[in-house]
This record gives C-alpha cells, sequence and structure tokens, in this order.
C-alpha cells in the first residue's frame, strides 16, 4: 500500500504536531512518549491485521499483552540462584507431569468413540476426564506453588537478552492465540467480542495470581534494558539530563527497527494475493467460501499473526518501563485504547492505523496536563467568587483522559466511520460495480 | 447444625444476591440486545451512574433533616430511577441514534457503547473523585440481622443484612411487574413482537420508535435499581458495576440473549455457581472427619477455585455456554 495525497497530508500534520508537543514538553518527555508511541503503533498494527484485515473482533489485546510482558520478563530478567537450589524445579517438574498426565487423560476420553462409546456417554467421560485432570493438575501445583512463594519468592527469569524474550513473548503469545482462536473464532462477531474479552480477563487473573511465575501484584522491577541505560552513560560522563535523552533515544532506534519491519511486512502482504484474500472473507465469507478457501483456517491464521505483535508490543512496553505490573493492566488502557487508535486512524489502513495510535496516545497523555491547566484556572476562579478551590486536582484531572478518549471514539463513529485515513479500496473492475468496502 | 447454616451463609444467601444484582442487570442487556440487537456494553456504567444519582439524592434529602427507617438512599430510589431512566433515553438519543439511523452494524454500536461507558465513568470520576464512598449517610447505620438456630443446635447465627433483605424484595417485584407488563399490556406485547421479528411488527403497525423509547425506560430503570442495590449491599465506588459488566454479559448470554427470563434463570444461576466454587467445602466435611480411613485428613481448603480467581468462573461459564450453545441455554436470538 502506498500511501496518497490524504496520507502524506495527514502524516506531515502528524509530524508538526509531535514537534509542538516536543517543544512543549521537553526532549526528555516527548522521547519517552515517541518510544511508547512505537510499541502502541506495533500493537495497533497487530488489531490493524485482525480487525482490518480480517473483521475480527479481539478485544483480548490486554491478555496477550500481559502474556507477552510476562514471557518477556520469565526470558530477560536475571536468575533467580535460590529457586534454582531448593527443590522448586523438582516440584515443579511434578506439576507438569501431573499437567501432561491430565491432558492425556482428557485427549484419551476424547477418542472414546473408537471404542464404542459414543454421544452422551462420551460426553460425560470427558467432563469427569476434565474434572479429574484438573484434580490432579491442582493436588501437584498448589504445593508446588505455595514452597516457591515461601522459600524463594519466585521463579525468576533465565536472563537471556532482552530482544530474546520479546521473540519468545511472539512465540508463547501465538502459541496462546491459536488455542484461544481455535475456541472462539467460529462465533459471531458481538459474541466473540465479549467471549474475548471475557478470555483476556481469565488470562489478567491468571498473570495476576500465578505469584511464583510472575510475582504477582508484587511486581518484578528492574526489568533489564536491551540498550545502555541513563546509569550506564552517567558513568562515561555524559550529563544528567543528556543521559536519559540518548538511552531513550537508543532504545527508540531498536524499537524503530522492529516496528518498521513488521510494517513492511505487514503492509506488503495486504497488497499482495494473501491480503486480497483476506479482504475477500472479511467482506463476504460465504462467497470466500464458495472459491475454495478455507475461512476457519485464514481467521486462525489472522488472529494468530495478529496477536504475535501484540505479544511483542506488550514484551516491549514492560522492557521500557523496566516494570511488570499486573495491576497495571486495565482494558480501559490497554485493550479499548489500542481500538480507538485503530478506529480513528483507519481500520484497515495500516499508514492509518499507525497514525491512530500516534494520535491517540498522545492525546491520551496529554489531556492529563491540559485538564490539570483547566482545572486549577477553574479552581482560582471558584476561589475568588468565594465558593473555595476544587479538590484533589491531581487524581481527577487524571481521570480526564478516560472521558476523552470516551469523546473521541463517539465522535469518530458518528462523524468518520472510516477513520482519518480511510481504507483505499482499488477497483479493478469498476464495471461489475464493485461496492467500497468499509460501512 | 453449623455446617448447614455456614453453607446457607456462604452459598446460598452470597449467591442469590450476587445473583439478583446479575439478574437485574442481565434483564436490561438482555432487553436491549432483543429490540435493538447490539450489545449495549454501557449497561454496567449506566448502573453505577443510577447509584451516583440515588446517593446525590439522598444527600439532599438527607441534608433537609428527614430520617426513614430503611437507608435514605432506598427512599428516594422511585426519583433515582426517573432520573436515570431519562438519563439512558438521551444517551440512546445522543449516541445510538444517529448510528442507528445510519444502518451501522452492531459491532460498531457495541464499540460505540464501550465509547458511552468510557466517557460515563470519566464524568463520574471527574466529578466524584476515584475513592470510595458510604451510600449510608452518617446518622445511618447499616442494619444486620442475625437469626439464631439455637433451638436447632446450632451455635452460629444465619446473617443477613438490611440491603440484602431489600433487594431480594426489589428483584422479585421487578421481576413480577416486568412478567406482567411484557404478557398483559399492549406495549410489552408490542415490545416481544418487536424483538421477535422487526419488519413483521413494523409491517402490523407497531409503533417501533415507541418501543424504542420504552426498552430505554425500562433498562435505565432496572439499571438505577441494581446499581443503587449493589452500592448499599457493599459501597460506591467509580468501578461499582464495571467490574460485573461481564459477569452481567455471560448471565444475559447464558439465559439466551433477547429472552428475559433467561436473563434471571442465568443470572442466578452464575450467582450461585460463583458462590459454589469458591466454597470451602471442608468446614462442610469436617463432622465426617473421624470417618475418614487411617492416615487421611481433611485439607485445610477444599475449595474448587481458589478465592482470588472468583471472577474467572463467570467467563469460563460464558465461553463454555458460547461453545456448547452459542444462543444460550434457553436459545436467544441472533443478530
Amino acid at each position: 500500500m502506498i500511501p496518497d495525497r490524504r496520507t502524506l497530508y495527514a502524516f506531515a500534520a502528524l509530524i508538526v504536531f509531535v514537534t509542538l508537543v516536543g517543544v512543549w514538553q521537553g526532549p526528555a518527555n516527548v522521547s519517552l512518549l515517541i518510544a511508547h508511541t512505537l510499541a502502541y503503533s506495533l500493537i495497533a498494527l497487530g488489531l490493524n491485521i485482525q480487525f482490518g484485515y480480517g473483521g475480527l473482533f479481539n478485544f483480548a489485546i490486554m491478555g496477550f499483552l500481559m502474556v507477552g510482558g510476562a514471557t518477556n520478563v520469565f526470558f530477560s530478567f536475571p536468575i533467580n540462584p535460590d529457586f534454582w537450589a531448593s527443590d522448586g524445579p523438582m516440584l515443579l517438574g511434578r506439576a507438569l507431569l501431573a499437567f501432561v498426565a491430565g491432558a492425556l487423560l482428557v485427549l484419551g476420553a476424547r477418542r472414546l468413540d473408537r471404542f464404542g462409546i459414543k454421544g452422551k456417554a462420551r460426553g460425560i467421560a470427558i467432563g469427569i476426564a476434565w474434572f479429574v485432570a484438573y484434580l490432579v493438575y491442582r493436588s501437584q501445583i498448589d504445593p508446588a506453588a505455595a514452597y516457591i512463594e515461601s522459600t524463594s519468592g519466585w521463579i525468576g527469569g533465565l536472563g537471556l537478552y532482552p530482544v530474546i524474550g520479546w521473540a519468545m513473548a511472539g512465540v508463547v503469545v501465538a502459541f496462546i492465540a491459536r488455542i484461544i482462536g481455535k475456541i472462539t473464532l467460529g462465533l459471531r462477531s458481538d459474541y466473540l467480542a465479549i467471549a474475548t474479552i471475557g478470555i483476556s480477563e481469565i488470562l489478567r487473573s491468571f498473570v495476576k495470581n500465578m505469584d511464583w511465575l510472575t510475582r504477582g501484584t508484587l511486581a518484578v522491577s528492574p526489568v533489564p534494558w536491551p540498550v545502555p541505560q541513563p546509569q550506564n552513560l552517567q558513568a562515561v560522563g555524559v550529563s544528567i539530563d543528556d543521559s536519559f535523552v540518548y538511552a531513550r533515544l537508543g532504545f527508540i532506534l531498536l524499537l524503530a527497527v522492529v516496528f518498521v519491519a513488521a510494517f513492511v511486512l505487514v503492509n506488503r502482504a495486504y497488497g499482495g494475493p494473501w491480503g486480497r484474500m483476506m479482504r475477500a472473507i472479511r467482506d463476504n465469507h460465504v462467497a470466500a467460501e464458495a472459491m475454495g478457501k478455507n475461512v476457519r483456517v485464514r481467521q486462525l491464521e489472522l488472529f494468530v499473526l495478529g496477536s504475535i505483535l501484540m505479544g511483542i508490543g506488550g514484551a516491549m512496553l514492560v522492557t521500557f518501563s523496566q516494570i511488570l505490573d499486573p495491576s497495571g493492566y486495565q482494558p480501559i488502557n490497554h485493550t479499548f485504547l489500542v481500538w480507538v487508535m485503530v478506529i480513528v486512524g483507519g481500520a484497515g489502513n495500516n499508514w492509518g492505523a499507525v497514525l491512530g495510535a500516534v494520535l491517540i496516545y498522545f492525546i491520551w497523555i496529554l489531556s492529563d496536563p491540559l485538564a490539570q491547566f483547566l482545572f486549577l484556572n477553574l479552581s482560582r476562579w471558584t476561589e475568588a467568587i468565594g465558593w473555595g478551590a476544587i479538590p484533589e486536582i491531581d487524581s481527577r484531572s487524571l481521570q480526564m483522559r478516560v472521558f476523552v478518549l470516551g469523546l473521541v471514539i463517539s465522535i469518530a463513529l458518528r462523524y468518520a466511520p472510516q477513520g482519518l485515513i480511510p481504507e483505499i479500496v482499488h477497483k479493478h473492475h469498476p464495471e461489475l460495480g464493485h461496492k467500497k468496502a468499509g460501512a | 447444625m453449623d455446617e448447614i447454616i455456614f453453607l446457607v451463609n456462604k452459598v446460598v444467601i452470597s449467591g442469590a444476591v450476587l445473583g439478583s444484582i446479575y439478574a437485574l442487570g442481565a434483564i436490561g442487556v438482555t432487553l436491549i440486545f432483543g429490540i435493538l440487537r447490539f450489545a449495549h456494553f454501557a449497561h454496567g456504567d449506566m448502573m453505577t451512574m443510577g447509584a451516583f444519582v440515588a446517593f446525590l439524592l439522598a444527600a439532599l434529602v438527607g441534608a433537609m433533616g428527614i430520617t426513614a427507617p430503611v437507608p435514605l438512599a432506598f427512599v428516594v430510589l422511585p426519583l433515582a430511577v426517573v432520573i436515570t431512566a431519562v438519563l439512558a433515553l438521551l444517551i440512546d438519543r445522543g449516541f445510538y441514534a444517529p448510528l442507528r439511523a445510519r444502518g451501522a452494524k452492531p459491532v460498531t454500536l457495541l464499540i460505540a457503547s464501550i465509547g458511552v461507558t468510557l466517557m460515563i465513568q470519566g464524568l463520574i470520576r471527574l466529578v466524584f473523585g476515584s475513592g470510595t464512598r458510604n451510600m449510608y449517610l452518617d446518622i445511618e447505620d447499616k442494619i444486620i440481622f442475625r437469626m439464631d438456630f439455637g433451638w436447632l443446635g446450632g451455635t452460629r447465627p444465619l446473617v443477613l443484612s438490611q440491603p440484602q433483605i431489600l433487594m431480594f424484595f426489589v428483584t422479585l417485584a421487578c421481576i413480577t411487574g416486568l412478567h406482567f407488563f411484557l404478557t398483559r399490556t399492549r406495549m410489552g406485547k408490542a415490545m416481544r413482537a418487536t424483538s421477535d421479528n422487526l419488519d413483521l411488527a413494523q409491517v402490523s403497525g407497531i409503533n417501533t420508535q415507541q418501543v424504542v423509547t420504552v426498552t430505554w425506560l425500562i433498562a435505565g430503570s432496572l439499571a438505577c435499581l441494581a446499581g443503587t442495590m449493589l452500592a448499599l449491599d457493599v459501597n460506591l465506588r467509580p468501578d461499582l458495576a464495571f467490574n460485573i459488566v461481564l459477569p452481567i454479559f455471560a448471565a444475559a448470554i447464558v439465559g439466551g440473549l433477547g429472552n428475559a427470563y433467561g436473563a434471571i434463570a442465568g443470572g442466578l444461576l452464575i450467582g450461585v455457581t460463583e458462590a459454589l466454587a469458591v466454597f470451602n467445602w471442608t468446614a462442610v466435611l469436617r463432622p465426617f472427619a473421624p470417618y475418614l480411613p487411617f492416615g487421611m485428613e481433611l485439607p485445610a481448603n477444599l475449595a474448587l477455585v481458589p478465592t482470588e480467581y472468583k471472577l474467572t468462573v463467570a467467563f469460563v461459564i460464558l465461553v463454555i455456554t458460547l461453545l456448547w450453545r452459542p444462543t444460550g441455554i434457553f436459545r436467544g436470538l441472533s443478530t
């Protein structure tokens, strides 16, 4: 997809906007924003693959980001020697064996029809097998978790280079997305949306409560950086102010390399036969099926591909902020925000998704200081006329962003449902009366 | 005896309380889905909004020096219900009606309702801050009834609080009222007809615009009732109902979207299942401990699901229902 004139203007305006914000907020702040934006652009790109290319309603973004972050921590955090010296690995091995045994039991029950046990009897057997497998697994994992939490706290990481952690985050999320997709992709659009919201909450409660694996609400910090950190730069004589900017610049460069690679690949795929097939499935899956496309498999493919980008983006966010705090993940900040990015930017158009990601993230972050400014002036005014000052201005103005986000999406849906940079549909046979996609 | 009382306290009462809230919320969700064919995600925040309206009114009435044997928030409930219903209608006119007029897809409306959710939540937090508030005014106390079962050999009382009792009555009254409205009145029949087949209803001369209006009024009223009762039972927080909007959807889907009676059943089912899943069976099995085979002991915690995973139960039920019977146990509508 080559950018058209509208895209170029939009991006020129965006660059002016970001520069102005940079002048207002200073280089340290804006470098932080840009690093976050790059990670969010990758995540928005992931959603654009799922929703824009394939029309899949994935509201489990938060869950994928959390799993990606936790995987990244597991691979990149330094090794915890206490854990490896204790009985923990042995207990976990037993839990793994119990898990495998349970899985075999369930698989065996599913194959009962080969022995002539069919219909209801087989269903009941599968149910019982699930229950027994659950009990067996719980009987092993509970003592293991309790033991690890009481002796070594948690299992720590593997101490690998963070970029390997990002890659592994993509792999693990792909694996989970495949399972989720297999289960849910047959559902109708709105049921799929609700089911994925539910699944995202299930994933969250796992990451939050498996203290032995993720340290749960205690949070893991500091997660190692892949590039020199401010303190490393200060050690070689860079001033404190500059060190933050340079360290973040290094990180931004690394993020930019990953992002540009992903963007080029995803964008090329859009124009190719693969992308055309996906759009055909999105716009009319019955016709696509009639043409011999395997709709279920292709949708699963999209779902997994998009989720990989989400997992990597989630891992990057954790590495950049150096902390994995499961209680900091909220559907508003991590699922709905990304949706607003893609819808406002233009679903189906990668340039649009990236534009939306940058724009919405800046609006989201900047509505806090703007609201603070407004409130302070309002408070001065109410004080002057004798009504007293507004209490808790800081915590209130932080909430302004939630309102602004809601307002932006309402306005966008009403007045620009195709987004700022709509998807461009090239009509190859205008005489056949192809409808413009979207609406 | 103590064991049975413990079971009733932990499973029957807390499950039914939670189930009533889920049911009240799920009826609203299911009605909106039946008539307008979209999943109204902002329903949870409408509940919170209703609770805050009731809270404001109660504070106003309390400031006038009026007292009552029941909490003031309950006394002002009729007025709060009216206000919330009108607010719900205004939200529809402002944010959903234009999209419907354009013929937007149901999922676009779902996303619009997420936008409304964010706006309501942001506004509530802007105005009231994000702290926890008590629905009871300073002079009021939460009355807790303890029923003694000493005459049956029990040592522990059966515990019920006043808001829980009020909640049962409100839920019962709502369900009965709704049942008679849907089956006996002209408007109710028109609503069911619209829910069954929009085009046919329109052709038969039913004023579907009016039906939509009434649907929002009813949904807003139920949301206000559910939110206020929930806030009376626990505490008033800006994320009061946002956290339970998914179990509410689970209840509506389990009951079959569009089916009001299914929503009630789904709500109670999910409420009781959640309570059962985290119930610690050790307490009930303790009398049988001496009969266990030699060397076996009762573990300290025999809950099926650890307490911290309580909310997960509703989602697991939701996912299983969606897979096993996607249109709900009682066969719901489809878009």
